[in-house]
């Protein structure tokens, strides 16, 4: 039972990519000898930044043989019948085929074709190259001569070497060969670039990787990361300092190293006065290393480096030098803290505040083609704040100020730098203009939340901003017709919609949706049509003729109701109780949405509920099938109190009158749970009129008040939900 | 002339040491380069933003001709100009740039050999390829490599060409730049461009990269940002671009083309004036797009006229 080793020795593969790489070597390599009949007992696949490697153990020998039987023309068919099947089947004359017997068919002729199996290194030296030349890189090169012609092998990076050999554990290996654009698998493969690059001969996985460990090069990308927590945990433990985890950058910088040495650097403690994120957001992007914590929350004034090297001075020279650049790297970022807080040099007003400043040059940025520039969308974010406040019991003044200054720090030279940095930038300048902390508050806040488990804004300054810039967003992408389509979401609206959904539940916020929508929409509106100019672009800018702004509204409401299901399955919500809210006229308050469906949903747990919604079937089913016979609304009047003559029609009329009534005002007051309560009280009256009621009596009154009186019930209960729309 | 059989060797000259001065650090990339077989080019004597711009790269790596060069190339940033204030930033600075086609089995080790030439010891220095795929969107070109760290400060770009102008590289050259001020910092051991010692001297003698740039940075950053006139600009931007079209025509003949390089120099105006207007701010975030499309059509068909001359084509 032979292994397989293969390894793709390159230049250095980028980080971001490796992970993915070992696992689609592993999925096309056994894919394809699974599909050759070579069932393999495991396989494995490794990375490091100059290799991608993989090791498929308990290969048989060769392919099982095949023995394929092949029906034939019967016996004494047409030359050219007999002549077509010999050739088909590979046979040189009739003789050598079979002769079977059927019962219908009569006597026809069998071709058994044997197809012995090949060794599975003929096999593999087929399967690798046709893996290579096609590999999925997210993005592949050429390289050196061989790129002069048109079908040039292409590979992520150049490749250098190939590492192919079949090993018989505790016995013979041998070299599986073939050849990939001038490359030669072989046994030989390289050690670190720089401690060990001498040329190294590997016979099976386990030489392989005991080699390479000799030749500094930790196969496993899982050991490397190990490795580097640990040893820079305990670097830091020495210092008495923390590590800051940061699972990205460990992953990212296991990806960089085939030997890591971890080693910590220094800067100039004045630099604390940063912010902590500006901080580390230097350090991380552009040097790749880990910030360290001195204390419960203070950054300290050192950081974890990893190098890929085991130096002589045990490393001060490449911790030194790693310290000039973040040195460097801070200034530069001292430099912006310093300018952001400054009057720009070419202000307008000169008089204005830093962030106010800055805003000037929004007007500048597109943020859609046919949405304007981002100083005309803070405007209709500010207005729309403004409109939001004192629904949501922020004052109207802070709400507009803060969604004033709201995007302002995404032209400051901080945020120019470190995107990630939006929002907490604008917090703190906000800050250092001395604006009201709720309105820096706001300008950090404003984003969330930016996924389903991401903290929402609680203040009511920053819950008025965040609804407004996600409100505009949705409006505006609606205006110009740019909705998700099934995985497509560009611009995010999905996720807007859930963070409003949120914003507003979790918070416990009523917000007529559909007024809020009309409010959002008019500006955007206004803005589209204003900039559309015809002669450029007829076609694709100002509002569509076909979908005026109620169809708008609507199918954004729509698109609310669906966020707002998918988010209330998630908290195990049933589907059909909420379908039976959304059946309702006019609901588009969220909060009243999800009580509702609650209450519904205890209201049918209950013995009474589960009855009554039985009573209600039986109820719209014989409704449905009278309707049928006499028309749509043919029992929409009121019944006649004089036409009741059973007891049970008469305590079911009595009932309902005052059911209907209690029911129709708690809903209205939104006591649903007292709603349902109301409806509850007609289980035995229900119960008791089917019992003893002939609703399809012989009279024909008799009939179309009894009809009536249970339209009446139908009517009753649709006043709470859609029972129609409850499933089981 | 009387040879000696056996010459002493020279003294080591303090002033060619390429640890001790800026001159040092390129004469050595010279020679090493030139042991290579490198044509020795001088700098392209017009205003351009890096080493690519030089026809020896961008138009030489075009076509199937082999070619190797290296040459220094003064590289202007308008945008980057500090007024001579941030010790890591310039407007003017200088590019080492080699580019080898196609590019060779061994372009990383002769690399490394170029560092060790240099001055930086590997077994003390760390030294990795980190990811950066380069792309030059006003010259319509793209390729992938990496930026080279030593000690976590990228000192190098490293590039294999996939595509320029427009037209896929066939066969891919290997780009070797090398920000000079950087490594020049990082082999003196100093923490600002200014402070560069630039020919090697001590005490009197020692001319440092500030005492020869410092004004140019200050004066230029003004002239930049503040003084370059705009309506000068456009209209330079606008004749340049005229003028290249206006080549591109009358230099076709037939199957050849007569005029591919005075027509890429116009180009190479073009992007220059583009970076002076958006250094003065005079491009609107919308518009820059358009003027970027705009060189980059010049770049394209600079590439394709370039493709039919002597210099582009198979032999």
């Amino acid at each position: 039972m032979p292994d397989l080793l293969l390894e793709l020795f390159s230049e250095e593969i980028p980080a971001r990519m490796q992970r993915q790489a070992a696992e689609d070597l592993k999925r096309l390599v056994t894919n394809a000898l699974v599909e050759r009949n070579l069932l393999y007992e495991g396989a494995q696949s490794f990375v490091t930044p100059r290799r991608l490697t993989l090791h498929v153990v308990g290969l048989p020998a060769a392919q099982p043989d095949l023995r394929e039987e092949r029906k034939g023309p019967r016996v004494g068919a047409p030359d050219a019948a007999i002549q077509g099947f010999l050739k088909s089947a590979g046979l040189k004359r009739i003789e050598d085929a079979t002769i079977a017997t059927d019962p219908k068919k009569g006597q026809f002729y069998v071709a058994v074709i044997e197809k012995p199996g090949r060794e599975t290194k003929d096999a593999i030296a087929e399967i690798i190259p046709a893996i290579v030349r096609s590999f999925p890189w997210p993005k592949s090169m050429r390289w050196g001569a061989a790129s002069a012609k048109p079908d040039a092998l292409r590979w992520v990076r150049p490749l250098r070497g190939i590492v192919c050999t079949l090993a018989v554990p505790h016995d013979a290996s041998e070299i599986v060969a073939f050849e990939i654009d001038g490359v030669k698998a072989g046994d030989m493969t390289w050690g670190h670039r720089f401690m060990a690059p001498g040329p190294i001969h590997v016979r099976r996985f386990d030489d392989y990787v005991d080699a390479l460990q000799k030749a500094k090069v930790v196969l496993d990308a899982d050991r490397r990361k190990a490795i580097i927590l640990a040893d820079a945990k305990n670097l830091a433990f020495a210092r008495g300092l923390e590590l800051i985890e940061d699972d990205g950058l460990l992953e990212e910088v296991a990806g960089l190293v085939e030997w890591p040495v971890v080693l910590m650097g220094e800067f100039e403690p004045a630099f604390l006065d940063l912010p902590p994120e500006v901080i580390r957001a230097t350090i991380r992007a552009n040097q790749k290393c880990f910030v360290l914590r001195d204390g419960a929350s203070k950054l300290a004034n050192r950081f974890i480096l990893v190098s890929n090297l085991v130096a002589p001075d045990g490393g001060a020279a490449i911790a030194a030098g790693n310290a000039r650049v973040v040195r460097a790297r801070l200034a530069d970022a001292r430099h912006f803290w310093l300018t952001d807080r400054a009057p720009l040099s070419d202000a307008r007003d000169k008089t204005a505040k830093p962030l106010d400043q800055r805003l000037a040059k929004l007007e500048r940025v597109v943020f859609h083609e046919k949405l304007g520039t981002q100083g005309e969308r803070v405007e209709r974010i500010e207005a729309l704040a403004r409109e939001l406040a004192p629904r949501v019991l922020a004052d109207p003044g802070l709400a507009a100020r803060a969604a004033h200054l709201a995007k302002a720090d995404l032209v400051t030279e901080m945020v120019g730098e470190f995107p990630e940095l939006q929002g907490l930038m604008g917090r703190y300048y906000a800050l250092a203009q001395g604006e009201e902390p709720s309105v820096a508050d706001a300008i950090e806040h404003h984003y969330k939340p930016q996924g389903p488990n991401d903290r929402i804004p609680t203040s009511p300054v920053s819950i008025a901003v965040a609804l407004a810039d996600k409100l505009d967003t949705l409006v505006g992408f609606w205006a110009i017709d740019e909705k998700p389509t099934g995985s497509k979401d560009p611009y995010a609206l999905r996720r807007a919609a859930l963070g409003v959904i949120r914003i507003v539940l979790e918070n416990g916020l009523r917000l007529q949706l559909g007024s809020v929508i009309d409010v959002a929409l008019e500006p955007v509106e206004r803005g589209v049509t204003d900039t559309s100019d015809p002669a450029l672009d007829g076609a694709a800018s100002g509002m569509p003729d076909s979908s005026p702004r109620p169809a708008m509204a609507a199918s954004l409401l729509a698109f609310f109701a669906d966020r707002l299901k998918v988010y209330l399955r998630d908290k195990g919500a049933r589907h059909d109780l909420i379908d039976a809210v959304f059946a309702l006229p006019g609901q588009d308050d969220l909060l009243m949405i999800v009580r509702r469906v609650e209450a519904l949903g205890r209201f049918l747990d209950a013995e009474d509920g589960r009855n009554l919604l039985m009573g209600y079937r039986r109820a719209a089913n014989i409704l449905r099938a009278e309707e049928k016979n006499d028309g749509a609304g043919a029992f929409a009047a009121r019944h006649d109190p004089a036409l009741l003559v059973l007891p049970a029609e008469k305590d079911l009329a009595d009932m309902l009158a005052a059911a209907g009534a209690a029911a129709r005002e708690r809903a209205t007051r939104e006591d649903f749970e007292g709603a349902m309560r109301a409806l509850a009280t007609l289980r035995a009256p229900v119960d008791a009129f089917f019992l003893d009621v002939t609703v399809n009596a012989d009279d024909p009154d008799l009939r179309l008040n009894r009809l009536r009186l249970l339209n009446e019930l139908r009517e009753a209960m649709h006043g709470v939900a859609d029972f129609s729309k409850v499933a089981g | 002339m009387i040879h000696d059989r056996n010459p002493m060797p020279p003294a080591p000259d303090v002033a060619l040491d390429p640890t001790r001065s800026f001159q040092g650090l390129i004469l050595t990339l010279q020679t090493f380069w030139a042991r290579q077989g490198c044509v020795m080019l001088q700098p392209y004597d017009m205003e351009v933003g890096a080493g690519t711009f030089h026809p020896a790269t961008t138009l030489r790596s075009l076509g199937p001709r082999p070619w190797k060069a290296a040459y220094v190339q003064p590289s202007r940033r308008p945008k980057d100009g500090r007024y001579g204030e941030n010790p890591n930033r310039l407007q003017h600075y200088y590019q080492y740039q080699v580019i080898l086609k196609p590019s060779p089995q061994n372009l990383q080790e002769l690399y490394l050999n170029s560092l060790a030439a240099i001055g930086v010891d590997m077994a003390l220095h760390d030294v990795r390829f980190v990811e950066d795929d380069w792309e030059s969107p006003t010259l319509g070109a793209w390729g992938l490599g990496w930026e080279c760290w030593c000690d976590g400060m990228e000192v190098s770009q490293f590039t294999y060409f996939q595509q320029v102008a427009g037209f896929e590289c066939a066969p891919v050259s290997g780009e070797l730049t090398y920000g000079l001020e950087r490594l020049a910092m990082y082999v003196q051991g100093v923490d600002s461009i200014y402070d560069i010692n630039f020919n090697g001297g001590d005490g009197e003698a020692r001319v440092t990269y500030g005492d020869v740039f410092q004004q140019a940075e200050e004066e230029y950053s003004r002239f930049n940002f503040e003084h370059a006139n705009i309506d000068v600009l456009f209209q330079h931007f606008k004749d340049a671009e005229a003028e290249c079209i206006a080549l591109l025509e009358r230099g076709a003949a037939g199957d050849r083309h007569l005029m591919a390089l005075p027509a890429y120099d116009q180009c190479i105006k073009a992007s220059h004036v583009f970076n002076l207007l958006d250094a003065r701010g005079a491009i609107s975030v919308t518009e820059r797009q358009s003027y970027i499309l705009r060189v980059r059509e010049l770049a394209k068909a600079c590439g394709a006229a370039w493709l039919r001359t002597a210099g582009g084509r198979a032999a």
